[in-house]
């Protein structure tokens, strides 16, 4: 299992692997938000959780086509079903090697974005922590998303489509653990509830990527 | 090994096959044979488990099934090495020192997949096989795009290594290998045009 996360953290950080683009489309929408909105301090420190956390959603959706796309072409993914790894298995670490490669470098340049959007001082340390338990649950529901695309010619927008309704449970605790820290009320409420999501996530969805892909391959 | 009793296997929903039957003991090769669209293809990765048999068995040591099919499963930003070693990792097995001389990939061992022609990614392809060391494998022609010096290599391979050492082979191809193994001609097999037909299967 660890040669498959290796293999695909590897193949991120090649030529044409796609590492740092989510990062980079992140940071550009944050900085194009105080553009649109105006240089008001106040509006942009109200809205910053909430942009932060969109921002980061679509950063995250943007290489989520890629995790079994490119596995699916050129045939390691029929490979990889025969070999004695269990595709249970394959599928957590293609989402570990997905959140390595967009969930946390999301995750460690955000307090320097919200520094742009104002951000409110309190907020800083739940934005880093909300991120940090969140996007795992990004990357491991997009896998599923992926693995129910693999196969379709421009299966991108599909992909988006399915995934996006998925990740409003995260995004809302996670706007709301931030807000909260940014007012100064306590937002264990909504850490622990994103938490659990994530955890169910990674319960599940392994299984059901796994079955998804196994009816994909025939 | 390798028992295989009246399976029928579908292509999209549609049957292709039934009752096939063959037995393939251990040291043995066996060589599909049958014009294109007959149901090689489908035979093969119904026997490697990538989609179900709709009747009949299939019989071999469990984890010993190895598919090799048209795509070589080759990334094009890993060089050849790593492409090789990967597969070996996955299946916890070592390298052989000798598997880059084998497939005659000595000078190529440091050259990114994607740089390489296609004979030269097909011999990758094959030489994964003797990397993962299972017994039983299922190859879907190949010979594709190899010349003869590689067919030779490969068939060399199979039988002075894999088959020596106990190993059995299903073998999907057109040419000549040079193998002494029987030849299954799959037509006879061929499922009736609409066996099975109607069922609402073909939509799921």
């Amino acid at each position: 299992m660890i040669a498959l996360l290796l293999r695909d953290l590897r193949l991120a950080f090649r030529a044409g692997g796609g590492f740092g683009l989510g990062l980079a489309f992140f940071l550009i929408v944050v900085v194009l938000v105080p553009f649109g909105v105006g240089p008001e301090t106040e509006l942009l420190s109200r809205i910053a959780p909430g942009i932060l956390w969109v921002a980061s959603l679509l950063a995250a959706l943007l290489s989520l086509d890629r995790i079994f796309a490119l596995d699916f072409e050129d045939g390691s993914l029929g490979l990889l079903a025969t070999s004695p790894l269990p595709m249970e298995g394959a599928a957590l670490m293609k989402a570990l090697a997905h959140w390595i490669t967009t969930g946390l470098p999301l995750t460690l340049a955000a307090p320097a974005l919200g520094f742009l959007l104002s951000l409110a001082t309190e907020a800083y340390a739940y934005l880093l922590i909300s991120l940090l338990l969140g996007t795992p649950a990004l990357s491991m529901i997009g896998t599923f998303g992926a693995a129910l695309t693999v196969g379709i010619r421009r299966g991108g927008l599909l992909l988006s489509l399915l995934v996006l309704p998925l990740y409003v449970p995260t995004l809302i605790f996670g706007a709301e653990a931030v807000r909260r820290g940014a007012e100064g009320l306590d937002p264990t409420g909504a850490l622990m509830l994103m938490a659990g999501i994530t955890a169910g996530c990674f319960a599940l969805l392994p299984f059901a990527t796994a079955a998804v892909l196994r009816i994909n391959l025939r | 090994m390798l028992r295989v009793r009246n399976l029928g296997c579908a292509r999209g929903g549609v049957p292709v096959l039934t009752d096939v039957s063959f037995e393939v003991a251990a040291g043995q090769a066996i060589i599909l044979r049958g014009p294109n669209g007959v149901g090689k293809t489908t035979l093969l990765r119904t026997l490697a488990g990538l989609q179900p048999p709709i009747e009949g068995e299939i019989d071999f040591p469990e984890e010993e099934g190895a598919y090799a099919s048209h795509a070589d499963g080759i990334k094009t930003a890993l060089t050849v090495t790593e492409n090789l070693k990967f597969w070996a990792d996955v299946h916890g097995a070592a390298l052989p020192a000798t598997i880059l001389e084998t497939f005659d990939l000595s000078d190529l061992r440091d050259r990114l997949g994607g740089t390489l022609s296609a004979g030269q990614k097909r011999r990758l392809g094959l030489a994964r096989l003797g990397v993962i060391g299972r017994k039983v494998l299922f190859l879907d022609e190949p010979t594709v795009s190899l010349d003869r010096f590689s067919v030779k290599l490969f068939a060399d391979w199979l039988q002075d290594t894999h088959l020596a050492a106990g190993g059995v082979a299903v073998i999907a191809t057109h040419i000549d290998l040079g193998l002494a193994a029987p030849e299954l001609d799959l037509t006879p097999f061929k499922s009736a045009a609409d066996a099975n037909g109607g069922s609402d299967e073909a939509f799921l």
